[in-house]
């Protein structure tokens, strides 16, 4: 066994410990990945008796999240394997608080229009919310890929909160996307 | 007119279209890997449905969850009833949702504005 293996999955597994990290993710997204991972969060979830509000919320934010990576994250291998593939998913857990983070390749020329999108849905308070909502639904309605900022809208909406997102430079050409949402346990 | 009848599976919601037994239900829980694909039968069946459709058609969502790409799907629906009640037709929505569901809630009242279609909203105990 190559030496430090040893050392490196020790403390791989502490890290993931002291950010109780209870499910991550490196590589392509399938509908199948979808699937699995509702299925073992639900299963944690109920295991430890969440709130059925909390669970759904959940539920709704690592769907649309893993579907955002599935459509919309960019091919981008390099020599570095931290962004090779198609995206990392993350699902921490505090006393207070549900974490879901997904982190994805970006083309340079994508990121001002997603951050125009992203800053436009924090804006808008819940009214004009469901209004874009609406709007998009049926704009968007013929496209067989979906998108058009549904699942970010449905996020800032289900969990009444901005959506947190940071834009890093990995090359010219392309960005790491990063996007957390954080989902209120009821204690 | 022919029964349509599909399962549900764990990423799609039960159809049951019977026009004999005047049960027309979606219930379960929804996102499809392909939502086009899985909701073609149905959206079919109801063009073919709303050309000699029954005296009063009532039509039932009881979705447990459905992701954001399926909630166009459902408007499609919606319009599809829309026009039958253009053309002179009784179209009612029965909207169940589970009672401490508030998000289910408020999504079939936003569709009830949305479309010009009567909608009931029902609530339900958990099981």
């Amino acid at each position: 066994m190559e030496s430090g293996f040893l050392e490196f999955v020790y403390d791989f597994y502490k890290s993931m410990k002291a950010h109780e990290i209870k499910l991550v993710y490196e590589g392509r997204v399938t509908h199948q990945i979808t699937k699995a991972f509702i299925a073992l969060t639900e299963a944690q979830m109920s295991e430890n008796e969440e709130a059925a509000s909390v669970q759904r919320k959940v539920f709704h934010v690592m769907v649309e999240c893993l579907q955002n990576i599935s459509r919309h994250a960019d091919e981008y291998e390099s020599g570095e394997s931290l962004y090779a593939g198609k995206g990392i998913f993350m699902v921490s857990q505090t006393d207070e608080t549900w974490c879901v983070t997904t982190g994805n390749a970006i083309f340079n020329e994508k990121v001002k229009d997603l951050r125009e999108m992203i800053e436009q849905i924090n804006e808008l308070n819940e009214e004009d919310l469901k209004d874009l909502y609406v709007k998009q639904m049926r704009v968007g309605r013929l496209s067989a890929k979906g998108g058009a900022g549904l699942g970010f809208i449905d996020i800032r909406r289900k969990t009444k909160r901005k959506l947190e997102y940071h834009f890093l430079p990995i090359t010219d050409s392309v960005s790491f996307f990063l996007l957390t949402t954080f989902i209120p346990r009821i204690l | 007119m022919e029964t349509l009848k599909i399962k549900s599976t764990e990423d799609s919601p039960r159809i049951l279209l019977d026009k004999e037994s005047n049960i027309l239900e979606i219930s379960g829980r929804s996102l499809p890997e392909d939502v086009n694909t899985f909701y073609e039968p149905a959206l079919s069946w109801i063009e073919e449905y709303a050309k000699n459709p029954l005296d009063i058609t009532i039509f039932n969502f009881k979705l447990t969850y459905f992701n954001t790409a399926s909630s166009k799907v459902i408007l499609d629906i919606l319009t599809q009833f829309e026009e039958m009640i253009e053309e002179g037709h009784n179209v009612l929505v029965r909207w169940h949702y589970l009672e401490e569901d508030e998000d289910m809630m408020d999504a079939g009242e936003e569709y009830s504005e949305m479309v010009d279609v009567p909608f009931e909203m029902v609530s339900y105990l958990n099981p």
